[in-house]
């Protein structure tokens, strides 16, 4: 099978109006005999669903929380990015994209990161409108920030609760269509797989997990907007319920599998401090705008804070090393996530990790409460040699931008962030590889789109900071509305797909003697148990740094894994009841094959970009090398049983409006 | 730590539940809350024993999934907290803990600690929106400038993660402070005025008839809320009401 990105002709600028102007509608009386399945309600599946019922199709939408509202979505802090150059600081559509492909490493496609960078200006329009409270400067007007990666404004937040107030907004939009009977909504429902009639995805078996009833669902299409699989590593920045699941089960139906070993290892995480840590939690990038990092430049100064003998606040600030601003300079604290995180890896490994564990380094807010306090003494008429006075309002404007950041650091370290500094580490966050998608948003089996973090398209490499919650949003709202209607145009006189069909009853067999197996193992192990394993393996092994020898040993060693699981995991209680063993189990038992394909991306990708990062491909002063000539193309995986004998197609990534260059942020 | 864990055991909505003690060892007190019932769910799979049910998912204290009465307060007795950042810390060695589920008829047991709360969701379909289509085709967001006092205040309003602790710790039972939250969301930005009547009337409508009670001004909803959510609110949903009702 050869793929074929669709991608339309014509200049960059042009092709998705263009595309728009062409395609087949669905006339409204129409749409009313049209079902659509969506799996997860976050900001792409909740934004999705909402459209596509108000266009006037059936919409029966699935989520495994007990709301559309606990999507993991809402936990996304710093903000959105959008072209609106409010800040005329030289902002436009073209440079987003140029930033935007420029900050994935050069291994998205062109085509999808214009559109995003297009319809960004209309996802704050839309967000205001629902009356999503994003920040406002004192004239009325919307205030913005920066983030890393950039050298402009164009960052729209809420506090650092922005993916909060945007998932609100389009669960909002949801419940106005749930009340009016468009949507139906499925909560506390997992999808297990994906039903395929005449090689078209036509439904979905999904658990009822309060019950455990398993159900049939059919639908013209199917809209998979399930997030990332960083819980593959177990500890992530992910929702503990975050899976693989519903995109895996696709991927074994026929939908390749893009780029599984970019995953972003986020550089602004608390630490690790012991064995009993069930996740990790983020702290925004926004913060990298005022905090700086650094870790002492003397070794017997980290022994000693390492030892608890030494004070962050006792080391003169000639002593200390900001990594950062030191080998970076353009771009200091900003640079990229990527960059960020080896960097702060680099000075862990040389010895200078600052807690307990040698592995954390500082985000140090001392400077930003001076400045800003000085600031505020400025325009208030205060003394500004106040030493006192002037901490006291720098400490306020920085309360009012990153408080409940600063508290939520506060409750689980125990330790004030206002008065020590920070410590933070990089942690497994985002996964910019997914399911392999069109320009359609389509997967290669027809019917199946897949939407969001779900997705392989906008990201390339890495994920600047503020794009996830633009791309959910965006393929929701304002692409999947459009794209699906040419598909389903050829559906109107269908009519509803019934449920008793072979394909549905072959499929719940499927699900049920996986749950049967699962449920009758006389095993002794905890789920928990095989899914830490799994996630030391893949951290060690397959984590911020790989070489051959550890991804050929990681994929023996996953398979192994898996083989046990299968004879020693025990899960108790019942199947037809509500039960949280079971649910883990079928979501573990597929991190253990994606994991192995992960390992496997990672060895054949003989280069290091973005979130990829090869031992065997750096320069001589550490930083990423890549290898345009032989792999600027995006790895398409298509299943063969096992997860070591997929088998690799290439799209071939042309770049004819952004020149490749190696990125450089110094 | 070692301590003495006293939880609330129930098998579904329909069969009656009891109190079931457990004894658990070395507890660190940099874990979690909820860590630490992971540990004594994994000694009771090794065992044979059938785990503990809570509700859990973000844990880090935004997505509002976990829940739990801990020693008679919603999330446990930290202040401003959800139960996923509670940590050990706040406990002693040899300390007896009562766990609970949310207790409200609202909010019937699923199971052990778990409840059903998509009543929270069901007042929300009743209005808890803007009516404004998706379409792309809206007017520039600087069109409509909104001073940043009352952008602020909407914000502090909209921080409300729906966990019901506001419900469980309320001796009526009463959502006033959740359903507030969200008509002073509304009710502070010009996009949501055009609605406002019909929203508030909607919503309190639907939230008596779900079984929600009344609001007796105690006040205990805004301090055990884990987001200070402010009593302020029910006095504008109050206010809101009854310039809708005349």
């Amino acid at each position: 099978m050869k793929l074929d990105s669709k991608i339309p002709q014509g200049p960059i600028d042009k092709k998705w109006s263009d595309y728009k102007n062409h395609i087949k509608l669905v006339n409204p009386a129409n749409k009313r005999n049209i079902d659509v399945i969506v799996v997860g309600t976050g900001l792409a599946g909740g934004s999705a669903a909402a459209t596509l019922a108000e266009l006037g199709y059936n919409v029966k939408a699935f989520c495994y929380q007990d709301s559309p509202r606990r999507a993991h979505s809402i936990a996304a802090q710093g903000g959105i990015n959008a072209a609106k150059n409010y800040q005329g600081d030289g902002d436009s559509i073209h440079r987003l994209f140029y930033d935007t492909v420029k900050g994935g490493d050069y291994r998205a496609r062109e085509a999808n990161v214009h559109r995003l960078s297009e319809v960004s200006a209309n996802i704050i329009d839309q967000c205001v409108a629902q009356g999503v409270p994003l920040a406002r400067e004192y004239g009325g007007l919307l205030d913005n920030r920066s983030f890393g990666g950039t050298q402009v404004s164009r960052t729209f937040y809420a506090k650092g609760q922005t993916g909060q107030q945007l998932l609100l907004g389009a669960y909002s939009a949801m419940n106005r269509q749930i009340g009016r009977g468009k949507i139906q909504m499925y909560n506390r429902h997992e999808m297990l797989d994906l039903v395929l009639v005449d090689g078209k995805a036509r439904g979905i078996i999904a658990r009822n997990l309060i019950n455990g009833e398993i159900e049939r669902h059919s639908g013209h299409a199917v809209v998979i907007a399930t997030g990332g699989y960083g819980n593959v590593f177990f500890l992530s920045t992910n929702a503990m319920g975050s899976n693989v699941t519903a995109a895996w089960k696709a991927h074994k139906r026929g939908a390749f599998f893009a780029n599984p070993c970019f995953t972003q290892i986020h550089p602004t995480c608390i630490p690790v401090t012991g064995d009993h840590q069930s996740k990790l939690t983020l702290m925004s990038e926004s913060l990298r705008n005022d905090g700086r990092i650094w870790v002492p430049k003397k070794m017997e100064d980290a022994v000693a804070i390492r030892e608890g003998k030494l004070k962050p606040t006792q080391i003169a600030e000639e002593d200390r090393d900001y990594y950062l601003e030191r080998r970076y300079p353009s771009f200091g604290n900003l640079v990229p996530r990527d960059v960020a995180s080896r960097a702060a890896k680099e000075r862990c490994d040389a010895g200078y990790g600052v807690n307990a564990t040698g592995e954390a380094v500082y985000l140090d807010f001392a400077s930003a409460i001076e400045r800003y306090g000085k600031e505020q003494a400025r325009i208030q008429h205060l003394n500004e040699n106040d030493a006192k006075l002037v901490y006291k309002l720098g400490r306020d404007v920085v309360e009012n931008k990153y408080g409940n950041l600063f508290q939520m650091y506060e409750k689980i370290v125990d330790e004030d962030p206002y008065t020590t500094p920070m410590m933070i580490y990089p942690a497994v966050h985002y996964t910019m590889g997914g399911v392999w998608v069109d320009y359609n948003l389509m997967s290669t089996i027809e019917g199946c789109y897949v939407i969001g973090e779900a997705n392989f398209s906008d990201h390339g490499a890495n994920r600047l900071g503020a794009s996830a919650l633009m791309q959910g949003l965006a393929d929701g709202y304002f692409v999947l509305p459009y794209t699906i209607g040419d598909y389903l145009a050829d559906d109107i006189r269908t009519g509803a797909i019934p449920t008793d069909l072979p394909e549905f009853v072959a499929a719940e067999k499927n699900v049920q003697d996986m749950i049967d197996h699962l449920m009758n193992n006389k095993g002794s192990h905890s789920v928990d148990y095989f899914h830490k394993k799994l996630g030391k393996i893949m951290w060690d092994k397959v984590g911020m740094a790989r070489n051959a020898q550890g991804l050929n040993e990681a994929m023996d060693e996953i398979a192994a894994l898996r083989e046990e699981f299968y004879k020693d995991v025990k899960v108790s209680g019942t199947a037809e009841s509500f039960n949280q063993e079971l649910e883990k189990a079928l979501r573990v038992a597929d991190f253990l094959e994606l994991g192995e394909l992960f390992a496997k991306d990672a060895l054949h990708r003989e280069e290091s970009c973005g979130g990829h990062f090869r031992e065997e491909h750096q320069t001589e002063e550490g930083e990423a090398q890549r290898d345009d000539e032989n792999f600027a193309y995006a790895a398409a995986w298509e299943y063969k049983g096992n997860p070591r004998d997929a088998v690799l197609h290439k799209e071939d990534l042309v770049y004819e409006n952004i020149k490749l260059v190696t990125r450089s942020y110094k | 730590m070692n301590l003495t864990l006293k939880i609330w055991r129930q098998k579904n909505a329909k069969e009656q539940g009891k109190i079931v003690e457990y004894k658990i060892n070395n507890v660190s007190p940099d874990m979690s809350f909820l860590e630490m019932l992971d540990v004594l769910n994994n000694e009771l799979i090794e065992k044979g024993d059938d785990p503990v049910a809570f509700d859990h998912d973000c844990r880090e204290g935004i997505c509002g999934m976990c829940s739990l009465f801990i020693n008679g307060q919603a999330h446990g007795p930290d202040r401003g907290v959800t139960t996923c950042q509670l940590h050990m810390r706040k406990f002693k060695d040899g300390d007896t803990i009562y766990i609970e589920p949310f207790r409200a008829k609202a909010f019937p047991v699923i199971k052990d600690l778990v409840v059903d709360r998509t009543a929270f969701d069901k007042i929300q379909h009743a209005g808890g929106f803007v009516s404004v289509n998706t379409s792309g085709n809206t007017q520039d967001a600087n069109a409509i400038p909104i001073p940043k006092h009352d952008a602020d205040k909407s914000f502090d309003a909209a921080t409300c993660i729906g966990c019901g602790a506001c419900v469980a710790t309320c001796k009526n039972s009463s959502a006033m402070l959740f359903v507030s939250a969200k008509v002073s969301q509304f009710a502070l930005l010009p996009q949501g005025k055009v609605e406002a009547a019909d929203r508030v009337m909607n919503m309190v409508a639907e939230m008596d008839a779900l079984g929600f009670g009344n609001c007796t001004n105690t006040g205990a909803c805004e301090v055990e809320c884990p987001k200070g959510i402010s009593l302020e609110n029910i006095a504008r949903m109050n206010r809101e009401y009854l310039k809708a009702a005349l």
